[in-house]
C-alpha cells in the first residue's frame, strides 16, 4: 500500500519511495528514508497530506503521497 | 588570527538563525543578493573582546546536495574558502531532523561550532538534552544558546574565536554499536563512520584523487561526494570510477546518516515526548479540511481591511500634507523669486510624483507588519497547504494566492509579497500576473467613467473590472504555465514549522527593511520617472508648452491613434491620458480633466460636461467600457515597474513584464470594443 490508503493517526512503516529523482532526494534529506516510521496527520480532499517525520511535519501534495510505500498502521 | 574572522550562519529553515543573525547584528546589516541570483544576502559586522568579526547569513537549507539555488549558493560560499568557522543553528526541539545538515558540515572539513537554539522551548516540554555528551558524539563544541532571549550569544562567538585553528579532537572515541574491523581505526578520528564497504570505497575514491588533483583540501569529503554521484563535483574532479562505481551509494549514505543521527538522538535526549501539543492542537483548526480555508480567508480579510482601512486613514493624512505642501512650495517658491518653470518642476512633478508613492507608505507598513507577523508565527507555510489544490489547477503554488490577493489593494506590495515564494519560477510567474489584479489606484478611473456612461449600472460595471482582471490573470497563468511545458509537476513539498510567538526584534527589522526598501530604491526611480513624465506632458521643441494639447506628450499620443483606433481608443487625449497613467494610475483621471479642461471633474456637472465633450468626439459608451479594461490591463504604473525590477533583478523581466501587459492589453480590449461595438 501506499500512504495514500493510509489512515489519519495511524504510523506507518517505509518500504519503499518510487519519486522522480530529485524528489526522492529532497525526501530522503528532510529525513523520509526506507525504515522510517511516519504518521499521517492530516489529509484534503485533493489528497495533500500532512505527515510526522522524525518530529518533523510535511506537507506534501498527492503525487509524492502515492510515491510512498508503507506497511504497519498502528496507533 | 586574522585581522577579520568570517563566520558563516547555516542552518536548516525555521531553525531560527535569522533571529539568532539578527541578535548579533541588530537593524545595521547589509541585505544584497547573491550575484546573479535573487537569494537574499545578509552580512553584518560585529566587534566583540577587541576582534573584527563579518558574520554572513546563508541561506536556510536541509542539506548540502547540488538541487537548489540555495544549496549550492551556501556549499561553494564555504568551499570557497570565504568562511573561517561554520556556525551551524540547530533547532533544539527538531534535533533529529537538524543534525543531518550538521553531519554533512563536519565531513566539509572546516571548524564548525553548534549552536543549539531554542533551548527555551525544550526546557518549556519538560525535555532534557545531555550536552556533554553531544559535542564529544559529534566531536565538535555544541553551545546552548536562545536566540528570541539573547542568551548565550557572548559564548558562543567566544568558542567561534577558540575553535578557528582547531580540528576535531581526536582524544574522544566517538561510540558507534556497530564497530567495523576496517583498516582504519576511523572511529577515532571521524564522527560520521560509515560501514566498511563505503569506507573501502572512500579509501580507494581519496587515492585517486589525491594522486589526480592534488589541489583538493578536502579528499574525503570529495570522495563521498562522488560516491553520491553529486554531478558538480564529478564534472569538476572527473575520474576514470567506472571500477568502482558499480552502484549510487548516496541511498546508502544518506541512510547510515540517519541511523548514526539516531544512536545520538538515544543518548542525548532525555524525556523524548511524541507529541508538541501545542501546534499539534492548533493544527487540528488552522488545517482543518473543512474549516481551514474559511479561516484562512477570515484573517486574509482582516489583513486587507487592516492594510487598507487603517492605511488609507493614515494615508488621508499624508495626503493632506501633500496639499499644503503644493500649496505652501509655490508660494514660497515665487516668494523666492523662483520662475514658473521651477514652480511646475517641483510641484507638479516632485511632490506630485514622489509624494503620490509616499502615500502608499502607510498601506505598505502596514501589510509588512502583518505578513511579518504570519510568517514569524509559522501559519504562512499552512497557507501553501490549504490554497494548494485551488492554485496549482492554474499552475501556481499555493502560497502565490497572497500576493495574487494583495494585488486588488496595491501592486507594489503584491509583487514584494512573492518573495515568499520559494521556488523561483513561482515567484516570476506571479509577478507577471500579479499587476492584473485590480488596484485601489485604478478604482477612481472607473468611478468617474462608469458614472459618466453607465450612470444606473455604475458599481456593476466598476466591479466587473475586478472580476476581468482576475480572469485575465487566471488565463494568462494557465498560457504561461503550457509554454513553459514546465516538467516538473507543481508538486507541494513544504515542512510545517511549530506555532511560535513572533520575534518583535525579527519583525521590526524585516518591516523596516521593506519599507527601506521601499523608499529607496522604488523612490529613487519614481522621482526620475516623474520628471521624465513632466518632461514629455509639459514640454515640446520650443520650450515649455502652452498647454498640455501641444507637449511631447501629446505627439506621442497622436502617433499612437492609428494603434489605439480598432481598440475604440484612438483619440490622442486619451493616449496622452494613458501616457500619464504610467506614473500612477489614479493620474488618468486628473490628466483627464486637464486636458478636457474640466476642473471639476467628479461634480455631477463635471461629469456632465465631459460626457457631452467625448460625446461629440464619438466616444460612446462602448468606448469607455474598453478604456476602462484598458486602464486595468496595461503597463502597471511606475513604481510597479521599478518593484518589479527591484524583485526580478532583471531588465529582459521587467521589459518582458511590461510588454505582456501592453498585448494582454491591447489584445482583451481589441474584443471587449469589436463585439461590443457589433451588438450595441
Amino acid at each position: 500500500m501506499t500512504l495514500a490508503d493510509g489512515n489519519l493517526g495511524l504510523n506507518y512503516n517505509v518500504t519503499s519511495i518510487v519519486l522522480e529523482k530529485n524528489i526522492e532526494r529532497r525526501m530522503k534529506a528532510l529525513g523520509l528514508t526506507e525504515g522510517t516510521t511516519v504518521r499521517l496527520v492530516s489529509r484534503k480532499a485533493n489528497g495533500t497530506s500532512i505527515l510526522k517525520v522524525r518530529g518533523t511535519r510535511l506537507a506534501l501534495g498527492k503525487e509524492i503521497v502515492t510515491g510512498i510505500h508503507v506497511d504497519g498502521g498502528t496507533v | 588570527m586574522k585581522a577579520v574572522l568570517n563566520v558563516g550562519f547555516i542552518g536548516n529553515p525555521n531553525c531560527g538563525k535569522t533571529t539568532l543573525f539578527n541578535a548579533y547584528t541588530g537593524a545595521k546589516l547589509k541585505v544584497a543578493n547573491w550575484p546573479g541570483v535573487t537569494v537574499e544576502k545578509k552580512e553584518g559586522a560585529l566587534r566583540f573582546h577587541n576582534h573584527d568579526y563579518k558574520l554572513v547569513d546563508l541561506p536556510g537549507i536541509y542539506s548540502l546536495t547540488s538541487y537548489s539555488m540555495e544549496e549550492i549558493l551556501s556549499r561553494q560560499y564555504i568551499l570557497d574558502d570565504e568562511v573561517d568557522v561554520i556556525v551551524d543553528v540547530v533547532d533544539a526541539s527538531n534535533l533529529e531532523r537538524n543534525l543531518y545538515l550538521t553531519l554533512q558540515l563536519i565531513e566539509l572539513g572546516k571548524p564548525v561550532v553548534l549552536a543549539l537554539n531554542m533551548m527555551d522551548i525544550i526546557q518549556e516540554r519538560g525535555m532534557e538534552i545531555d550536552i556533554h555528551r553531544l559535542p564529544e558524539m559529534l566531536g565538535i563544541p555544541v553551545i546552548p544558546v536562545s536566540a528570541r532571549k539573547k542568551a548565550g550569544l557572548e559564548i558562543l562567538m567566544h568558542a567561534v574565536a577558540h575553535h578557528i585553528d582547531q580540528q576535531i579532537d581526536d582524544n574522544i572515541q566517538h561510540h558507534h554499536q556497530v564497530n567495523g574491523n576496517h583498516r582504519h581505526d576511523h572511529h577515532s578520528e571521524l564522527p560520521m563512520v560509515y560501514s566498511d564497504e563505503i569506507e573501502d570505497k572512500i579509501d580507494d575514491l581519496q587515492e585517486q584523487l589525491q594522486s589526480r588533483y592534488p589541489q583538493i583540501k578536502n579528499y574525503r569529503w570529495h570522495a563521498i561526494k562522488i560516491l553520491e554521484n553529486d554531478k558538480e563535483i564529478i564534472d569538476k574532479y572527473p575520474l576514470d570510477t567506472a571500477s568502482n562505481m558499480d552502484q549510487n551509494y548516496e541511498k546508502e549514505i544518506i541512510n547510515q546518516k540517519y541511523n548514526f543521527i539516531e544512536e545520538i538522538i538515544d543518548e542525548v535526549l532525555v524525556h523524548r515526548q511524541e507529541t508538541e501539543a501545542f501546534t499539534e492542537r492548533t493544527d487540528h483548526l488552522l488545517t482543518h479540511p473543512i474549516f481551514g480555508l474559511p479561516i484562512f480567508l477570515g484573517i486574509m480579510a482582516l489583513v486587507f481591511m487592516l492594510t487598507f482601512n487603517v492605511g488609507d486613514y493614515i494615508a488621508g493624512g499624508f495626503e493632506h500634507l501633500l496639499d499644503w505642501l503644493s500649496q505652501l512650495v509655490p508660494a514660497v517658491l515665487a516668494g523666492l523669486g523662483a520662475n514658473d518653470l521651477i514652480i511646475s518642476l517641483v510641484v507638479d512633478g516632485v511632490i506630485a510624483g514622489v509624494g503620490g508613492i509616499l502615500t502608499f507608505l502607510p498601506n505598505i507598513f502596514i501589510l509588512f507588519l502583518a505578513l511579518a507577523f504570519l510568517e514569524d508565527s509559522g501559519y504562512m507555510s499552512r497557507v501553501a497547504y490549504l490554497m494548494d489544490g485551488i492554485m496549482g489547477k492554474i499552475g501556481l503554488s499555493g502560497r502565490a494566492f497572497i500576493p495574487m490577493l494583495l494585488g486588488f489593494g496595491c501592486s507594489v506590495p503584491a509583487i514584494m509579497a512573492a518573495r515568499t515564494l520559494e521556488n523561483m519560477k513561482d515567484r516570476l510567474r506571479t509577478i507577471l500576473i500579479v499587476p492584473f489584479m485590480s488596484c485601489s489606484a485604478r478604482l477612481p478611473i472607473y468611478v468617474l467613467f462608469s458614472k459618466m456612461f453607465f450612470p444606473e449600472y455604475a458599481i456593476i460595471v466598476a466591479f466587473s473590472m475586478y472580476i476581468i482582471g482576475l480572469l485575465v490573470a487566471i488565463v494568462v497563468a494557465i498560457i504561461i504555465g503550457k509554454l513553459e511545458r514546465s516538467k516538473e509537476k507543481n508538486c507541494l513539498l513544504i515542512e510545517l514549522p511549530e506555532y511560535k510567538v513572533p520575534n518583535a526584534r525579527s519583525i521590526a527589522i524585516y518591516v523596516m527593511e521593506k519599507v527601506k526598501d521601499y523608499l529607496t530604491k522604488a523612490g529613487t526611480t519614481i522621482f526620475a520617472a516623474s520628471i521624465i513624465l513632466w518632461v514629455i506632458l509639459n514640454f515640446n521643441f520650443s520650450g515649455m508648452a502652452e498647454s498640455m494639447a501641444d507637449s511631447f506628450a501629446a505627439g506621442v499620443g497622436r502617433l499612437l491613434v492609428p494603434v489605439l483606433a480598432p481598440t475604440g481608443l484612438g483619440y490622442w487625449q486619451i493616449a496622452v491620458a494613458l501616457i500619464s497613467g504610467i506614473a500612477a494610475k489614479e493620474v488618468v483621471v486628473s490628466s483627464c480633466s486637464v486636458l478636457f479642461g474640466v476642473s471639476n471633474i467628479n461634480s455631477a456637472a463635471g461629469i456632465g460636461t465631459m460626457s457631452v465633450l467625448l460625446g461629440n468626439m464619438g466616444f460612446g459608451a462602448v468606448n469607455a467600457f474598453a478604456f476602462m479594461v484598458f486602464c486595468l490591463l496595461y503597463i502597471p504604473c511606475a513604481a510597479t515597474i521599478a518593484t518589479i525590477k527591484k524583485e526580478t533583478n532583471s531588465w529582459k523581466w521587467t521589459l518582458y513584464a511590461v510588454g505582456l501587459q501592453l498585448a494582454v492589453a491591447w489584445i482583451v480590449t481589441l474584443v471587449v470594443y469589436q463585439v461590443g461595438s457589433a451588438f450595441l
